[in-house]
């Protein structure tokens, strides 16, 4: 995490305890929207693969990464340099780097390599659909029908191969990555609610809205388009739907194709809050997993607010009112509702009934 | 911890005798297969230690010859085989086994600083502190099965592990790790003036250093193994067996599964934490990165790549997966050109520049892919391979019937 992003809030001394500790939870939920809207995207890839498919896909936390490194890759496409003699220096001959593309096409070109991050997004939809593609095609429909455990480990094991190969291109060490300029900087969020003054990094408002868009764009598809009618029947009664005479087997290609596009962006726009190293999929995927679980293994819509509210939930933990008095709990906190929850309620928040109910 | 142990069996003879023709139901080959081979056990288990207490001679050719990997084939040996007391047995998978392994360590290390550098009241609290611990998380885990289950594991897991590196750091000493010092109290030793000043872990006088130190993790080994070989033939692993095969008809039929499964669960955590002891043993020093989820994942890994739910399968898989680890991490690009030395120059640099990024920095891309070539072709891991191969050769070109072990639920 890069720590001057952190947001901070400007409180007069003269201020009441009261609105202060309200500023300091307004300010920890909105911290939390951002890291829920990974959470969400991922589980609501997970659960997507879970309900049609029926695999339990640990590799997803791979394919968050891999969307990642799509943003890593294109920018370095775009920054692509030529040494050119820096004029601004006359005392001795210096030289900058400056990209190919502000050497072509000035303003715009700059203002390309600036927006690097979102513009990758182009890049990352076609290379994660078809790496969705090729790992379903390639791997995971041999192991529709063997048990869970067994889909568990093999695509862990691909998770393992994923990671060390972006990691032999890319080295170990995260790669900062920053946001557009115009979105760099601090809003001041405060005034929107009527509060004091609570300046709040703008690019995690951009990704809790990016986030929520992808989500309501996944939603509209299942429900709007025949398509999306036919994964959800598939979803329902996988059986029944391909004794209607359709190919389910060529939709849930499709459907895996489409999660790992969703996790893909969500590590696309994810790569200016984190700087991105090769195994912040394997972090994830165990988050993911709970935020799964809490949901309801099977449910869409539980997957996304279990993942926004595991994500609200961890950063308020991490308060230090609330450190002090259970110290250590913005540690375990996310584990420990996924337990309790488990344990009282063992199909998640908004599982269906019978849906691996056990 | 010895009273969960013993409730399951009471329980057991209590059902057995209120149902017998349930129980001893022949359920095909598998069940007679293990009923009736006591004495071929015992030769198995002769072989057996005769082969761990000879590793120093017949894995010298291939490099293994040294006590430090020896160590670690042993000790990671007795992790598997108690791992695979609960996944390969019950089928309930654990992904958070190295809890235990993390706890074993620490309370291991706590007892040479507190008492005595002699291993065994090290060991023995160390498997009393890991039990203690498995019950506490199998109690709560084993309320769920399947993929539940897993996570509930995953979760506990990981919870000890952050801990360990937040709040409890006066007990674990968080990222530096916890090590013995000259300045510990160690009130046993120096009440009957042990002359053990060095920090050195010792078995009654033995420092427990090179040779010595492997002969003793494979004498314990040895022990782990006629234990779980008991436990598989006893009534108690027929009953883990038959929860594997269909809990469901368990439940129905009137049996208690969850007693049987949390015992197992106990004994397989003891195992984990006499493993973290020896771990604590061969090198006094207990690090939270033994708890972290991939040390569970690891374990997972070498039971599979064995053989689930056989006998000699995770020993056999630990001390491949470690050999790997070993040499592959060894590997670099000289020692890759002197590899490769017998081929033209133009064909070695290809071969070089192909098998780079499998080695050294890169040994764990190897791992998943070995890992995954192991779960897609071959399930059973490597036992099933010598199976299919031993049977084979029995029947000449007859058809291989052996069906991959599924763990169904």
């Amino acid at each position: 995490m890069r720590r001057g992003d952190r947001p901070r809030t400007t409180r007069s001394p003269a201020e009441g305890s009261l609105v202060g500790s309200m500023d300091a939870i307004i300010l920890q939920i909105l911290n939390g929207l951002d890291k829920g809207g990974a959470y969400a995207l991922i589980a609501l890839g997970l659960t997507l693969i879970f309900g049609t498919l029926g695999v339990v896909n640990f590799a997803h936390g791979a394919l968050f990464m891999l969307g990642a490194f799509c943003a890593v890759a294109f920018s370095r496409l775009l920054t692509i340099s030529e040494r050119v003699r820096d004029e601004s220096v006359t005392f001795f001959e210096a030289y900058k780097e400056i990209p190919y593309l502000t050497l072509w096409y000035g303003d715009t070109g700059q203002a390309i390599v600036d927006w690097a991050v979102p513009l990758s997004i182009l890049l990352a939809i076609p290379v994660m659909l078809l790496i969705g593609f090729a790992m379903e095609r390639g791997l995971i429909r041999f192991f529709y029908k063997r048990s869970h455990a067994e889909q568990i480990l093999v695509t862990f094991g691909l998770a393992i191969v994923l990671q060390e190969i972006v990691k032999y291109f890319f080295g170990a060490n995260p790669i900062p990555m920053t946001a557009p300029p115009a979105l760099a900087g601090s809003a001041d969020i405060g005034a929107l609610f009527g509060m004091s003054n609570i300046s709040y990094p703008m690019w995690r408002i951009v990704y809790f809205l990016f986030s929520l868009a992808v989500i309501a764009l996944v939603f509209a598809f299942l429900q709007l388009t025949t398509f999306g009618m036919v994964v959800r029947a598939g979803m329902a009664d996988r059986e029944t739907v391909g004794l209607l005479g359709i190919n389910i087997g060529r939709k849930f290609t499709i459907v895996f194709g489409i999660a790992a596009v969703v996790a893909g962006l969500a590590g696309v726009m994810y790569t200016p809050i984190l700087a991105p190293n090769y195994h912040l999929g394997m972090d994830f995927l165990v988050l993911s997993f709970v935020v799964v679980v809490v949901g309801g293994m099977g449910s869409l819509g539980g997957a996304v607010i279990a993942g926004f509210l595991l994500g609200i939930l961890q950063s308020l933990a991490s308060m230090t009112e609330i450190k002090a008095i259970v110290p250590g709990i913005d540690q375990i906190i996310i584990y420990l509702v996924a337990v309790v929850v488990l344990l009282v309620r063992p199909r998640g928040l908004m599982g269906r009934r019978g849906v691996m109910e056990a | 911890m010895s009273q969960s142990v013993m409730t399951p069996d009471e329980n057991l003879s209590k059902n057995m005798g209120r149902s017998p023709a349930e129980g001893h139901e022949p359920k095909g080959e598998g069940l007679r297969g293990f009923m009736s081979s006591s004495r071929s056990d015992y030769l198995l288990l002769a072989i057996f230690a005769l082969a761990i207490l000879t590793m120093p001679i017949w894995l010298a050719p291939i490099g293994a010859g040294y006590p430090d990997i020896l160590q670690k084939f042993a000790i990671f040996g007795i992790f598997a085989l108690g791992f695979n007391i609960l996944f390969g047995f019950s089928g309930y998978l654990s992904f958070g086994h190295a809890a235990f392994l993390g706890t074993g360590s620490y309370a291991a290390v706590w007892m040479f600083k507190l008492l005595s550098m002699n291993a065994v009241i090290a060991l023995v609290f160390a498997i009393v502190v890991a039990g203690v611990f498995a019950l506490l998380i199998g109690y709560v885990s084993l309320r769920r099965s399947g993929i539940y289950f897993s996570i509930l594991t995953l979760a506990f897991a990981q919870m000890s592990y952050n801990l360990a590196y937040s709040v409890l750091t006066p007990i674990t000493n968080g990222e530096t790790g916890l090590q013995v010092s000259g300045s510990d109290p160690r009130i046993l030793d120096h009440m009957f003036g042990s002359p053990s000043g060095r920090g050195v872990p010792d078995f009654f006088g033995i420092e427990l250093q090179g040779w010595p130190g492997f002969y003793f993790c494979a004498i314990l080994l040895i022990l782990a193994f006629f234990v779980t070989m008991r436990i598989r033939n006893s009534t108690f692993g027929l009953m883990l067996f038959a929860i594997k095969s269909n809990q469901n008809r368990m439940n129905y039929t009137g049996f208690a599964t969850r007693p049987y499964l949390l015992a197992a669960f106990v004994i397989s955590g003891m195992y984990a934490g006499l493993a973290g002891g020896l771990l604590a043993v061969t090198d006094p020093l207990a690090g939270a990165d033994r708890m972290q989820w991939t040390a569970s994942g690891e374990v997972v890994l070498m039971t599979i790549l064995g053989g689930v739910g056989t006998l000699l399968g995770p020993v056999i898989g630990a001390a491949v997966m470690k050999y790997l680890e070993q040499i592959f991490s060894s590997f670099n690009e000289g020692v890759l050109h002197r590899t490769f030395d017998f081929l033209p120059h133009g064909l070695q640099e290809f071969m070089v520049t192909i098998t780079s990024p499998f080695v050294g920095e890169g040994w764990q891309l190897t791992l998943g892919l070995l890992f995954m070539i192991v779960v897609i072709f071959l399930p059973g891991g490597i036992m099933e391979g010598v199976r299919r191969i031993s049977h084979r050769f029995r029947r000449g070109r007859g058809e291989t019937n052996a069906a991959p072990a599924h763990d169904g639920h």
